[in-house]
């Protein structure tokens, strides 16, 4: 059933879509920045910006920090957020169901499926982010966030630390929209809820009276994958943010679970 | 456990079916003897969509027990439903690939479908509906005739020693319908059990051996066909003599149409030998039996989908 799914998700042409619309923003990006040669001061705009124009080796994590707010996530639920439910309007779900595909198993396929396309467009970013900055900016001596100077190695292990980082940040979206996914029969009834969750939390991640609950929010420790440049790496946030992801995770995938397997398929 | 009544393909005993206050299915004992054609009638919103998601594992019940192919269901469906096919409310399918590629995803979903046989087995079964020419075309542009062939196609796939199938001739024209009605025909002599619902009267009629209606979630009526086709005790006469019959037939004589009259008489060939005897031309002649429509207007309601708060205009039942 893995198989099936992973066959539905590269046959699809949306896809295939999502993905080349995800590495066009950083790549138009690039394009500005390399005809301007005008550079967001440190410290402002996306993260790696301004230390791009000198580098263009840095750009992989710098396409990520664009991706990542907005783009990704929108992607992630769109995809998550039609899994169950898209099915059930199609009216395929129930032809699954008394195939018969137990309904744990049609769950865990699903999530497979949406995990190799997180998986897949985070590469495809970075991979892209890296053609794109090398081809534009030059690749010249390496530097961390810090300061201090980073090897070819330490800077490719770190932008594939970053990408793991930001991958399986993203699970936590894709769990919450799946979730929806099982409640609704609309695919965009579920994304849009993931998405809502998702704009909440990154509103009151920025509201200082919301300072008691920031520690949990979901989206709070997204950009902590900046800290993986840093030298020597500064591991808390990093570790703290992989922690809540797989709170948020597990908690919405029961419910799923809990959810679909006593479900009457009436689609 | 005893051992499974093989005599069975589908047997439930009270199954029932609650949606919040609404009761959908009330206490159904169905019982669809092992290769049976056997036709699911009743108005719309009866409950036959839920019975049958019931049957399948996709709604689960509120009361009762339902066994299909001896085993009990939705606890054995893993092993139960990969012997069964079923085209449940309209088929399905993936629009964006063709109906080749949709019967290998759908065939490489569950067990029970190895796949060294799969590609003999999708070509089979696309030659069995017709769909064998249709090559590499989407799905999204098949018509509404083909997209149900399609959905006949994957309940053929792997065999099924019993078909659920909801209005499978939905969306057919009378060469589509006439088409399908052979094949299920070929499949049921083949020992393949087939479970159809309908709302079409003369398609049940035309095809299967024993009939369950159901009406506001209860099964008002299980028989076979022959015996709920009885004979009326009228035999209907059609003569240009119509006058004279009247006169010789004094008290027999039911219901008068022109000339065609239903007399009350028990055996048709002594009906025939007094009418000629007596000089009335007989034209033609035959034992009234009563239709599947009389059948089901009697027992029924109407359908949900009707909001008038009227009665059902009376039938013409003689």
């Amino acid at each position: 059933m893995i198989l099936v799914e992973l066959r539905k998700l590269i046959r699809r042409p949306r896809t295939w879509l999502t993905i080349g619309l995800l590495t066009a923003l950083p790549t138009i990006v690039a394009i500005f920045l390399a005809t301007t040669k005008v550079a967001p001061r440190p410290g402002e705009g996306p993260a790696f910006l301004s230390a791009v124009l000198a580098n263009g080796a840095l750009y992989p994590a710098a396409a990520l920090g664009i991706v990542l707010p907005i783009f990704l996530p929108v992607a992630v639920a769109v995809i998550a957020g039609d899994s169950v439910a898209g099915e059930a309007s199609a009216g395929t779900l129930r032809y699954l169901v008394c195939r018969p595909v137990g309904r744990t198993r049609l769950l865990v396929a699903k999530l497979v499926s949406i995990i190799v396309f997180v998986l897949l467009a985070v590469v495809v970013v970075a991979g892209v982010g890296y053609l794109v900055g090398t081809q534009l900016f030059g690749s010249g001596p390496l530097s961390s966030t810090s300061g201090t100077s980073l090897s070819t190695t330490q800077a490719t292990l770190r932008t594939m630390l970053a990408v793991g980082y930001v991958g399986f940040s993203m699970l936590g979206v894709a769990a919450v929209a799946m979730f929806l996914s099982t409640v609704t029969d609309s695919a965009l009834g579920a994304a849009l809820g993931a998405l809502a969750l998702l704009v909440t939390s990154q509103v009151l991640v920025l509201l200082d009276a919301a300072a008691s609950v920031r520690p949990y929010l979901p989206t709070r420790y997204w950009l902590a994958f900046v800290d993986l440049f840093r030298d020597p790496v500064l591991w808390r946030d990093v570790g703290r943010g992989f922690a809540l992801q797989a709170v948020y995770v597990a908690m919405f995938l029961a419910a799923a679970w809990a959810n679909f397997a006593t479900k009457d398929v009436a689609s | 456990m005893t051992a499974p009544d093989v005599t069975l393909a589908i047997a439930t005993t009270g199954l029932s079916k609650r949606f919040g206050a609404v009761v959908a299915v009330d206490a159904v004992d169905l019982a669809v003897p092992t290769g049976a054609r056997y036709g699911f009638l009743g108005p719309n919103g009866s409950g036959k969509t839920t019975t049958l998601r019931m049957l399948l594992g996709l709604v689960f019940a509120s009361a009762g027990s339902i066994e299909v192919l001896g085993q009990p269901m939705p606890r054995q469906s893993r092993s139960v439903l990969a012997q069964v096919g079923a085209l449940v409310e309209g088929p399905a399918a993936y629009g964006h690939l063709c109906g080749r590629a949709n019967l290998e995803l759908m065939d490489a979903a569950g067990p029970g479908a190895p796949r060294r046989t799969r590609r003999a087995r999708i070509a089979a079964a696309l030659e069995r509906v017709g769909l064998d020419a249709v090559g590499r075309r989407p799905v999204k542009a098949y018509s509404l005739g083909m997209r149900q062939r399609l959905g006949l196609a994957a309940a053929l796939l792997r065999a099924p020693r019993l078909l659920i199938l909801d209005e499978p001739t939905n969306g057919l024209d009378p060469q589509g319908i006439h088409e399908v009605r052979e094949l299920l025909l070929e499949l049921n002599y083949g020992g393949t059990t087939i479970f159809l619902s309908s709302h079409l009267l003369a398609e049940v009629e035309a095809l299967c051996t024993t009939v369950g209606v159901v009406d506001r979630g209860r099964l008002v009526v299980q028989d076979e066909l022959a015996a709920l086709r009885r004979l009326t005790g009228n035999v209907v006469v059609g003569t240009p003599d119509a006058e004279r019959a009247l006169a010789l037939l004094d008290g027999r004589l039911a219901h008068r149409e022109a000339d065609r009259i239903w007399v009350q008489a028990d055996d048709p060939a002594r009906l025939n030998a007094e009418l000629v005897a007596a000089g009335v031309r007989v034209a033609d002649l035959r034992a009234e039996r009563r239709s599947l429509e009389d059948v089901v207007l009697a027992v029924t309601t109407h359908g949900s989908d009707r909001i008038a708060g009227g009665t059902r205009i009376a039938g013409s039942t003689r």
